[in-house]
């Protein structure tokens, strides 16, 4: 009886914790390393040619059909800002899907150099991201985790595929 | 076991449109000489479905107002009472009001109870005012229209303490019909305050109890001013069901006969000595809970999902076509079981079959995909329906006589056209009430029968539906549009045109032909607005007219908004759709042929015509374009919504059906691009949307 009570006690503590961890997909951007919410990747494929859409933002990369949808790709390098890479048969694209305000999936794949690993972070871990003023943007960093000693950022999904505040800013 | 009673919501709303569209039908088509019985059944069935339809589910206005209207039905039906345009005329109304009410109700938003109780008065004084014209009908029956019994009885009680006294026993199957008594005691609860007692000394022991049974029964008292029809309107659908005693507390007795000839009570489910002492005030909900399996708490249906109301909108589908589509889907497992057989172990030799498997599997795709589409495919009388109503009212509002012909409703087309085509036929169609027919006296001095003829017919040609509003009225007069363009500064004094083009004036934003505007048509949306809108659909619109004779208006659509022909057009290595239908011709053009305006807008001479060009690698900065001069590419001449202009492209690749994909689905909208498809080899292009190029290139 006795030692049913202490497992009960354990698996108690185990759930505790597994309730606190969230894991995330990390990948790379040059030296950088991200990570988005697992929940959020619908798949992982890799680069194929897109079908360009006219008057777009250049890290708009253009539409794929997935499976019948259209869905839009973009780079993240050239979203922030890092810079182009040569696209070759080994770039990856995450697929991310959220849900818009209406209640409606959104689909949308992102251009990434590589995918590392799948991360469990620590929600009470997890930092706000840093303050740097105008200087540097962070509106799409949700907070900063630590995995290994290395910094991930951990990107806010809606935030990136929003792509009213992307038009925003074509008008501007 | 609750039951959430907002998933049968959209149903209830579904069947009363459908039984609302059948009274007005049955309505309109009244001859009031000589009156079909099975007419007045059929909108009296109707209307009975949607009163015990909306009492279920606790919409009590919209029961409360269609039991006015099925007394007064009732009466017409038994005879009791002639029927009369008057009546006919506000039956009509109140089928209009229904339908608000239960719009409102469906958008969850208030019931406009002013206009609501304005109807209901019309309808009580059509009932009572002809009740009193034909005094032989009231004293024929003794239970005459059960407002007056109430009435009386409600006089009596304002002396004392007012209410009702219900014995009520279900027989045992009386949940097996459906009705939940707990439901019925909250309805009453809303009507007054009301105690209830239960007794269940019919209730077996645990073995025998059988919980599909009811075993209990009610003693019931409700304080307040409550007409005796209300009472009985919640007890209607039970009433052979039980034993029921419903009795006045200030008259014990007097009236019970006259509500219980149905069902007599007996003296032992109708505990009537014990009930009398016996008002210990429990409320209903308190009861519930030794009900039977179908008690459920009351408030959870007022709470019922918000949302749920709005948003799906749901289709009704012949049941044939899916069958149709089962079968196919059948054919198409069986071929892809063969495919896979040969696959497994493919040798050369088996090369026939694999070609015949891939040849079937083509066919049954194609197949597949048209009874598909077929699915999406209503018969246009979903449209033409609503017309006989409105021509009805029109003419008697204008006094003119026009009888409305309807051929080839059963013409199909796809849900989302029907739904958009609505508005501008009902344009179309006042307009030729208004406009085209004369007042029966000009029509007898012009040789012409009295009664003015509005044919509404649909009929396929090709891929397209064809639908035309025709009349025989007096027609279009040429040179009074003429003189009215020029008049409003729409066309030059000088200005050639052609009787098809002088006729177009009329879809000019602006221009109006009527003398005067009515309240019928000249009002909001234009002539203009209709073509915008049939335009957008991917359609266009003619007229035919000869003065003295009538006009016809004919408006030709795709059958599908969902496929569409395209020319598929390369620039650079990109890959672009035209709409087939937006193309006039393509052509090589020279040097000589190109002009520039003010040397830098560069146009074309196209026989009399000089056209903008448009080119394609600029504004959609395509960087591999071949052609840079205008004389190596091809000029595909387009026509968007009346703007021309010559698209300069590399190449003309093929013709083919595209099904079109929504950008805005997963991405946004893109101007000068109408949607997306997906090519033979999987890869992406765009539709361009020849409007939005022309502003594009504007900018």
């Amino acid at each position: 009886m006795a030692e049913q009570v202490e497992n009960d006690e354990i698996e108690q503590a185990e759930e505790k914790e597994l309730e606190n961890l969230v894991q995330f997909l990390s990948f790379t951007l040059g030296d950088e390393e991200y990570g988005v919410d697992i929940l959020r990747v619908q798949e992982i494929r890799s680069w194929e040619p897109v079908s360009r859409i006219p008057n777009v933002p250049s890290y708009e990369k253009g539409v794929v059909n997935l499976r019948g949808a259209i869905v839009p790709i973009i780079d993240l390098r050239e979203r922030f800002g890092l810079g182009h890479l040569e696209y070759t048969p080994l770039t990856v694209v995450v697929v991310l899907q959220m849900l818009t305000d209406e209640g409606q999936a959104r689909v949308m794949g992102v251009v990434v150099d590589s995918v590392s690993d799948v991360v469990d972070v620590d929600k009470k871990t997890i930092q706000d991201p840093p303050n740097f003023g105008t200087k540097v943007s962070t509106e799409f960093i949700n907070g900063l985790a630590s995995v290994n000693e290395r910094m991930v950022m951990l990107l806010d999904v809606n935030k990136l595929l929003k792509l009213d505040a992307l038009e925003d800013e074509d008008e501007n | 076991m609750s039951i959430d009673m907002a998933q049968f919501h959209q149903v209830f709303f579904e069947e009363s449109f459908e039984g609302l569209d059948i009274m007005e039908t049955g309505l309109l088509n009244l001859d009031l000489g000589d009156v079909d019985d099975e007419d007045i059944n059929t909108i009296f069935r109707a209307a009975h479905s949607i009163k015990g339809g909306s009492g279920t589910f606790g919409f009590s206005a919209v029961s409360d107002f269609t039991h006015v209207m099925e007394t007064l039905l009732d009466e017409m039906r038994d005879g009791r009472r002639q029927v009369t345009q008057p009546a006919v005329d506000v039956l009509l109304a109140s089928v209009d009001c229904l339908k608000e009410m239960l719009t409102a109700i469906q958008d969850e938003q208030e019931v406009d109870v002013a206009s609501v109780s304005e109807y209901k008065k019309a309808l009580e004084v059509e009932l009572n005012g002809a009740s009193v014209e034909t005094p032989e009908a009231v004293s024929t029956e003794p239970a005459e229209t059960v407002d007056e019994s109430s009435s009386t009885v409600q006089s009596v009680d304002e002396e004392g303490e007012t209410g009702w006294r219900i014995a009520f026993s279900p027989h045992a199957d009386l949940l097996k019909t459906g009705n939940d008594p707990v439901r019925m005691f909250r309805e009453l609860a809303v009507l007054g305050e009301l105690t209830a007692k239960v007794d269940f000394q019919g209730v077996p022991d645990f073995y025998d109890l059988d919980p599909e049974e009811c075993h209990l029964s009610w003693d019931l008292t409700i304080f307040g001013d409550i007409p005796a029809s209300e009472i009985d309107d919640i007890f209607d659908w039970v009433e052979d069901d039980c034993d029921l005693a419903i009795q006045s507390l200030k008259e014990p007795g007097d009236i019970e006969n006259q509500f219980t000839s149905s069902a007599p009570s007996t003296p032992k489910d109708a505990p009537s000595e014990a009930s009398i002492e016996n008002t210990s005030e429990k409320k209903v909900e308190s009861i519930a809970p030794p009900a039977p399996v179908k008690a459920k708490p009351a408030t959870a249906k007022k709470e019922a999902p918000k949302a749920a109301a709005k948003g799906s909108s749901s289709i009704r589908v012949d049941t044939g076509k899916i069958d149709t589509l089962i079968n196919m889907v059948g054919e198409l497992v069986i071929t892809q079981s063969m495919l896979s057989l040969v696959g497994e172990h493919f040798e050369l030799n088996k090369l026939d079959q694999l070609k015949n498997g891939l040849s079937q599997l083509e066919r049954h795709t194609r197949s597949l995909q048209e009874s598909v589409m077929n699915i999406r495919m209503l018969p246009i009388s979903f449209v033409f329906s609503r017309f006989p109503r409105l021509v009805h009212d029109l003419s008697t509002k204008l006094d003119k006589k026009i009888e409305l012909v309807l051929v080839g409703e059963n013409t199909e087309v796809d849900k989302t056209v029907v739904e958009l085509l609505s508005d501008p036929l009902v344009h179309l169609v006042r307009n030729s009430l208004d406009h085209g027919i004369e007042m029966p006296a000009d029509r007898v001095a012009a040789g012409k029968p009295e009664t003015g003829t509005i044919t509404l017919e649909a009929y396929h040609r090709g891929g397209n539906i064809v639908i035309e509003v025709k009349d025989d009225g007096k027609g279009l007069n040429k040179d009074m549009l003429r003189t009215k363009a020029i008049e409003k500064g729409l066309i030059d004094e000088d200005t050639i045109l052609s009787d098809k083009q002088t006729y177009e004036l009329i879809f000019m934003a602006g221009f109006s032909t009527a003398e005067q505007l009515s309240d019928i048509s000249g009002r909001g949306v234009g002539m203009d607005v209709v073509r915008r809108n049939i335009q957008s659909l991917g359609g266009n619109i003619e007229i035919i007219s000869e003065l003295g004779k009538g006009s016809t208006i004919a408006i030709h659509l795709p059958l599908t908004l969902a496929i569409l022909d395209g020319q598929s057009i390369a620039v650079g290595d990109e890959r672009f759709i035209i709409p087939l239908g937006a193309i006039i011709e393509s052509i090589n053009i020279d040097e000589s042929m190109i002009n520039r305006v003010a040397g830098r807008g560069e146009t074309f001479r196209l026989r009399d015509e000089y056209l903008p060009i448009v080119r394609m690698h600029e504004i959609f900065d395509v960087k591999t374009a071949q052609a840079k001069k205008l004389t190596e590419g091809l000029i595909v001449v387009v026509d968007g919504q009346g703007m021309r202009c010559g698209l300069f492209i590399d190449d003309l690749l093929g013709q083919q059906q595209v099904v079109i994909k929504s950008l805005e689905a997963n991405y946004r909208k893109v101007e000068g691009v109408s949607g997306a498809t997906i090519l033979g080899d999987g890869s992406v292009a765009l539709i361009l949307d020849i409007p939005g190029l022309v502003r594009l290139s504007n900018q």
